[in-house]
């Protein structure tokens, strides 16, 4: 087995045994991101010999995780290294400082072997509106990895990278690790802190772990986990060791399948595949019942209007006056404005400025936003109450496996449909692992969210770990790299 | 009809910077000047991911200044987003505070020729100031300082309850007079950190509804703000005499030619979509709260003028005067504490320092002496080491150099003569040089001896003692 395919856990195992050293790790995985991102292009900026740079002054581990490598979607601050976003806006612009999850990494000494391509500024299901270039899915070169993460979850996926950090709005962690074959977590909202994530949308904003596998995800959101004073929405509870959720028992847990889940717009294969993993709940000792959650029926509305209103507002700063894209086409000021920000942004971003602007304007406010915010209320009420029934809600993570690049490039309202099953949650608030549950007649992955309470991540994390020690994904299947 | 028939409603969005150490969302100093671009970080430059955090003190200091303007303050308050592009606005928006300010529905009271009036306070809300544009000498664009950015604000909106440029004169010297009272503003105008939008309209007196208004924006000299109001109410008063109509405008106020300007119409007003900031947290504030900041408020203008009356036995008048300007105030009182004499202090600032201040433009806190220092020189005066001629040419080398009085007078050698030998050869000098007039005091002239005084003055260049010299030249006279 080559040291790329190993967890971070098994790395870490061996490195204490001293059966491998730092510096075979970086260069293992140099070797793999040689060899296979031609094929992925899962990167925007590669900072590889850098970290291996830094991997070579390391004479003895001062840290447990001093040394080991990770990959960091290109939309957290990195000082002195370009932090794109994906896109031309921010091409050539490098961090002035480090983003609070950056800094704790640093702490803990990782080192980082590049910034991974994303949707333009998240906003996106494909990485397709990348300004830069596109990522493959490793399992189908073809096929789109999913977003906006698809460069995290692909270079994960691909062994490029043992794990990486993603940020999921709308379902930009989960959706991607679904559709790749990994696992992904989207912490409960203020969990992590957002200082130094250029925000999509500032309330529904978290950034999270992807890994190969769920023992990763929790020590992972140990090491970014936590109350940061310079992030007002970051919550100050108490700091909890993740990794001691990582127990092989859902005897008696209480899983609520929400039907509405399982019907119209979603995928037999997937429909089915996730139907199957609750079964093996059952068979392990769950307590499984359906119910209903029909308000999740308004939460991909509620989800545009929210995350455009805020995007609308969060992306004024790209004025072209300060930093990033500067048109050379101007005479007076307002064309600096509009033609830094024409030429800057992706057909997608302006789509999503245009839409906010319009539900916050004089006039339609309480028709869209405001009315948006009271059905927010109502989401994250029908969650409270289903959550004083059940432990964990299971539902597929995506309505579809992943897809032919370009299949539905054309369609933006096509595109949205596939935060169907993840948005709810990030307007509720509420933690959401995806694992990966099968693959469909294709070999294309399929993934299912165990969504849980607020600040109760331990309980999802105790549930996919069950699930995966029982099923062993990763040793049945693998990517092909093939078209 | 004639301006008579008349009546002028003015309204008042007054920003005050406050005077906490640090800007509103980050911890960059507020301090007024530096380099350009150097009181700045991450957060008040708007880069990519930099997130405000609030400043505990704004908050404090917004509601002191809402207690001690009659104000209700809330229990739960939020900040808002107001967008719009500008190039001293990095984040493309400036964060405020939409539908639930801080305070309401408090009041100042003012008094214009001797009567009182109570001047309805809408709201005071916190915000951020933008940034400062400074455009290139040589005409090649406008660069972009930071240092503002950033820096806490409080707009006091009033309710149009002014009805005369002398009001809104007596309404802004209170509001400043207020707030510098409870130490949250400097209230510096040169460094523009009061500034007020004046919303004007007139009506036919006894109308109930409103004229059309049109707004002044960002008027920092109160002189200034006297002036446009008075043009602006007479030029609305002349356009409905001549059958027109006001239009709601945003006006710009010329200075030098006295004029107001349109800058835009109600057709091209802002729509500024405001939204609750996603990124910070509802603030709440506690009755506890609310209680230990009322604590803090200092004694205010009213009660240290009737303070003065009685434990000072000061006039009603002086107290008046004094007690206007929280830094005269506070210059009294210590240099009271030093010398015990609040009359002679009263006089020397009511006339001297006032006086000073007035022909120099300076404002009360630009005094450069210290109030121990005013106080030892009155402490001279008592003593009899100088006469209080002689002071008022102390206090003049004081507020170019700002050293002790007796130093001055040292230096200076403006001691003043009281030994008696000194000054009866001077007596006897004086009259023996000046037969004429003795013989006129003597058929009963009495200025001649104020001019033999005058002339022993002379002598002594003003430093002899006037009352010594006064008995001496008595006493000679008369033998």
């Amino acid at each position: 087995m080559e040291l790329y395919e190993l967890t971070v856990h098994e790395l870490l195992e061996k490195l204490d045994n001293k059966e491998i050293t730092l510096e075979e790790i970086t260069k293992s995985y140099i070797d793999r991101i040689n060899d296979k991102e031609k094929d992925v292009q899962a990167f925007v900026t590669l900072t590889d010999k850098e970290a291996l740079g830094k991997v070579q002054t390391i004479k003895e581990r001062k840290t447990k995780f001093e040394g080991i490598p990770i990959g960091i979607k290109d939309n957290m601050c990195i000082k002195g290294t370009k932090t794109t976003c994906s896109s031309k806006m921010l091409e050539n612009f490098i961090a002035p400082y480090n983003a609070t999850v950056i800094e704790k990494l640093n702490e803990e000494g990782l080192v980082s072997l590049g910034k991974l391509n994303m949707d333009e500024f998240a906003m996106g299901t494909t990485t397709e509106h990348s300004a830069f270039k596109k990522t493959c899915n490793p399992w189908n070169l073809n096929k789109v990895p999913g977003g906006s993460s698809g460069g995290a979850a692909s270079a994960v996926a691909a062994n490029m990278v043992p794990w990486a950090l993603g940020s999921d709005t709308g379902g930009s962690i989960r959706q991607p690790a679904s559709l790749c074959g990994v696992v992904g977590l989207k912490p409960t909202y203020g969990l992590v802190s957002r200082y130094g994530l250029i925000a999509y949308a500032s309330s529904l904003d978290q950034i999270g772990p992807i890994t190969k596998d769920v023992e990763d995800s929790a020590i992972l959101l140990n090491l970014i986990a936590g109350h940061d004073e310079k992030d007002s929405t970051s919550a100050n509870v108490d700091k909890k060791d993740y990794t001691k959720a990582l127990v092989r028992d859902v005897k008696g847990l209480k899983i609520g399948v929400p039907k509405e889940y399982f019907g119209e717009g979603i995928n037999e294969e997937v429909s089915i595949s996730v139907k199957n993993a609750i079964k093996k709940y059952e068979e392990m000792g769950a307590i499984v019942e359906e119910f209903s959650l029909p308000i999740a029926d308004y939460a991909l509305a509620t989800y545009y209007i929210i995350a455009c209103a805020e995007a609308s507002s969060n992306l004024g700063r790209f004025d072209g006056i300060r930093y990033g894209y500067r048109t050379k086409n101007f005479e007076s000021l307002k064309d600096i404005y509009v033609n830094s920000r024409t030429e800057g942004f992706g057909d997608e971003v302006k789509r999503r400025i245009i839409l906010g602007t319009y539900v916050l304007s004089s006039g339609y406010y309480d028709a869209y936003y405001k009315k948006a915010q009271k059905v927010r209320t109502l989401i994250k009420d029908q969650f409270n109450s289903a959550f004083e029934k059940y432990d964990v809600i299971i539902a597929p993570t995506a309505p579809n496996v992943a897809f032919n690049i370009g299949e539905k490039s054309n369609n933006p309202l096509e595109l949205y449909m596939e935060d169907l099953c993840t948005v709810p949650i990030n307007v509720a608030g509420v933690p959401s692992i995806s694992i990966p549950c099968g693959v469909n007649s294709e070999g294309m992955p399929i993934g299912m969210q165990l969504i849980g309470k607020q600040f109760d991540e331990e309980t999802i994390i105790r549930a996919a770990y069950t699930y995966e020690q029982e099923t062993k994904f990763m040793e049945n299947y693998r990517p092909t790299f093939k078209n | 009809m004639s301006n008579q028939d008349y009546e002028i409603v003015i309204g008042l969005e007054v920003h005050s910077e406050l005077s906490t150490k640090t800007k509103i969302f980050c911890s960059c100093p507020t301090e007024f000047g530096g380099k350009e671009n150097t009181h700045c970080c991450p957060v008040c430059m708007a880069m990519p991911g930099a997130l405000p955090v609030l400043n505990e003190k704004v908050v404090e200091y917004a509601i002191k200044a809402g207690l001690a303007t009659n104000c209700e303050i809330a229990s739960i308050s939020k900040n808002d987003r107001k967008n719009y592009f500008y190039p001293d606005l990095p984040k493309s928006y400036q964060i405020s505070q939409f539908d639930m300010p801080l305070c309401e529905k408090g009041y100042i009271e003012i008094e214009v020729d001797g009567e009182k009036k109570k001047i309805g306070l809408t709201r005071i809300h916190i915000e951020e100031d933008a940034g400062k544009l400074n455009h290139d000498d040589y005409g090649r664009g406008s660069l972009v300082d930071l240092n503002r950015a950033g820096v806490p604000l409080i707009e006091i909106v009033s309710e149009p309850d002014l009805r005369s440029s002398k009001e809104v004169d007596a309404y802004l010297k209170k509001l400043k007079s207020i707030l510098e009272y409870i130490e949250v503003s400097d209230c510096k105008m040169e460094e523009g950190s009061l500034r007020a939008d004046v919303n004007v309209s007139v009506r036919r007196k006894g109308s109930k509804e409103f004229g059309t208004r049109t707004e002044m924006k960002n008027m920092s000299s109160f002189r200034s703000i006297v002036r446009a109001i008075d043009y602006e109410a007479q030029r609305q008063i002349d356009v409905l005499e001549d059958g027109g109509e006001v239009t709601q405008d945003t006006l710009r106020w010329d200075d030098v030619s006295g004029k107001t300007f349109s800058m835009r119409s109600k057709e091209d007003a802002k729509d500024y979509r405001y939204f609750p900031e996603p990124d910070l947290a509802i603030i709440k504030i506690s009755e506890e709260m609310k209680e230990n900041i009322r604590k803090t408020l200092p004694e205010m203008p009213e009660v240290r003028r009737e303070r003065y009356v009685k434990e000072f036995n000061l006039p009603e008048y002086d107290s008046k005067v004094l007690t206007a300007e929280k830094a005269l105030s506070d210059m009294f009182e210590k240099a009271n504490s030093i010398c015990n004499n609040p009359k002679a202090v009263s006089n020397i600032i009511m006339t001297d320092i006032i006086g000073y201040l007035n022909s120099e433009e300076m404002e009360a806190k630009e005094i450069p002496f210290s109030p121990e220092q005013l106080g030892n020189l009155i402490l001279l005066i008592d003593k009899g080491t100088i006469s209080s001629s002689i002071a008022k040419k102390v206090l003049q080398e004081m507020f170019k150099e700002p050293k002790e009085p007796q130093k001055i007078i040292e230096e200076k050698g403006w001691v003043q003569i009281s030994d008696e030998g000194a000054i009866k050869e001077v007596v006897i000098k004086i009259l023996e040089a000046n037969p004429q007039s003795i013989a006129d005091f003597k058929v009963g002239k009495d200025k001649a001896l104020g001019f033999l005084v005058g002339q022993a003055m002379k002598e002594t260049r003003g430093k002899a003692n006037p009352q010594m010299l006064n008995k001496l030249f008595l006493e000679e006279l008369k033998k």
